[in-house]
């Protein structure tokens, strides 16, 4: 049957009995990590706001945490999870591909400019 | 679908064009190609933003300090409250999505009418927090003084609270003048509503109160922004206060680099640009539930369409609270 759901989630280590049951699991999970956020987004502990890559350790965790949202609303509100492997890769991947190249242009570009103005209006003195 | 040619006589012959390599139907595949091109313009602001916040890295409003009201609770801090808030209906607003999907694969019209009108509440419910929050950044709260080179001096007391202007300001009954409209001078020359203390008003103020110093927009090593002493604080003010500044438009805010204003009304606007025309669709898509032309057409496929934009919706405003209210 043409609808026919997978209801599995964190690589089957919990299963769902129906769709609806799922939604309502993963509606749970969506608002746990929600809230982890807030919370974190509020007391901010000390230990995170070491950096890490260049930026704070809260900080990637907040776009770790969100990334996670994102998947599990695309895989199981959108029905990602049910779609051919084909038409799940067109979307995904040129979406991510086009994204990450982009914020990494514009970040690396504002960073640039941040120097030059912070720097006298000079970045590099040959 | 009666009107439509199902059968092409070309079935399972894969160079005739009976072979269907996505599983699924037109509507739904562009749908995720609108979605895509669409998640590409949301990404493209999002990091317009991030360009400009790396640009200005070390004096960037901190979103804790902004966004602190909850409707009904005035004068409470409470950061991020009511946007987690928010947050959290447009996620139910998914659920019930997603549940009205679900019922139209079972044919159930009951269920489908009573979801689609749930999700179409929370819909409303988010546009309208969000105007809400749009007219207390408008309206702003504690007030500051422009510099001429355009940053922020904002006022703390003498443990680091925010001292609104109101609070120590007092406004010269005398001097008072009144804002110039096109009538009443050249038809051409107009200006915008006045602050309610001009400059010298604040000097004044802050040579009277011994206890309020300024904030400027540099973050310190800690992330938090640097307030100067009462010398200093005195100093910055008169030589180099311009104009007083309540609350945010376009040009000016009083919560630092005008920038972020911009960015916030842009972005957020145009999200919630987008959840607008979402209930728009999903009230019309309501509408057909109840008129029974899905049920008719045996296939609520139209409410799977509509479902993938609303949650297509969700998605971005997670990606928006992350990276407007959090990071």
């Amino acid at each position: 049957m043409a609808h026919a759901h997978k209801l599995e989630i964190f690589r089957g280590l919990v299963k769902f009995k129906s769709n609806t049951q799922k939604i309502w699991g993963v509606l749970i999970f969506l608002t746990i990590v929600t809230a982890i956020e807030v919370v974190l987004g509020i007391y901010k502990p000390e230990g995170l706001l070491a950096k890490f890559l260049g930026m704070k350790i809260l900080n990637w965790i907040f776009i770790i945490l969100t990334i996670v949202k994102a998947y599990y609303i695309t895989w199981d509100f959108m029905h990602m999870r049910d779609e051919t492997k084909a038409l799940r890769r067109m979307v995904v991947w040129t979406a991510i591909f086009l994204i990450l190249y982009l914020i990494f242009i514009l970040l690396q570009e504002g960073g640039y400019v941040f120097d030059v103005y912070k720097d006298g209006f000079v970045k590099r003195d040959f | 679908m009666s009107t439509t040619v199902v059968n092409t006589g070309t079935e399972g012959k894969t160079w005739g064009g009976g072979n269907k390599p996505l599983n699924a139907s037109y509507g739904k595949m562009m749908m995720w190609f609108f979605i895509v091109s669409d998640a590409l313009t949301f990404s493209g602001f999002l990091a317009a933003y991030g360009f400009s916040r790396f640009k200005f890295i070390d004096s960037w409003p901190i979103a804790d300090e902004v966004f602190t009201h909850v409707p009904f609770l005035h004068g409470q801090e409470l950061p991020m409250i009511y946007v987690a808030f928010m947050t959290f209906i447009l996620i139910m607003s998914s659920v019930t999505m997603v549940l009205a999907v679900d019922a139209g694969h079972h044919l159930n019209k009951a269920k489908v009418t009573l979801y689609m009108f749930l999700t179409i509440i929370g819909g409303l419910i988010f546009v309208g927090s969000q105007a809400w929050e749009w007219a207390t950044f408008i309206k702003g709260d504690f007030g500051a003084v422009q510099t001429k080179g355009g940053n922020i001096l904002q006022f703390v007391d003498n443990e680091g609270h925010r001292v609104a202007l109101r609070d120590f300001v007092t406004a010269d009954a005398h001097a008072d003048r009144t804002q110039h409209q096109r009538k009443s001078g050249l038809w051409f020359v107009s200006e915008g509503t006045l602050p309610t203390y001009t400059i010298d008003e604040v000097v004044h103020g802050l040579e009277s109160h011994e206890n309020v110093l300024v904030r400027t927009q540099t973050l310190t090593e800690e992330g938090e922004k640097t307030v100067l002493s009462r010398q200093e604080s005195l100093k910055q003010i008169k030589e180099n206060g311009k104009l007083v500044v309540e609350g945010a438009n376009l040009q000016v805010n009083e919560y630092g680099s005008p920038l972020f204003a911009d960015f916030f009304f842009f972005i957020t606007g145009f999200h919630g640009f987008h959840v607008f025309s979402g209930v728009v669709i999903n009230i019309i898509i309501f509408f057909n539930v109840i008129l029974g032309t899905y049920e008719r057409r045996k296939s609520y496929e139209m409410v799977e369409k509509v479902g993938l934009y609303w949650h297509f919706v969700d998605l971005v405003w997670v990606f928006v609270f992350t990276f407007f209210y959090l990071v």
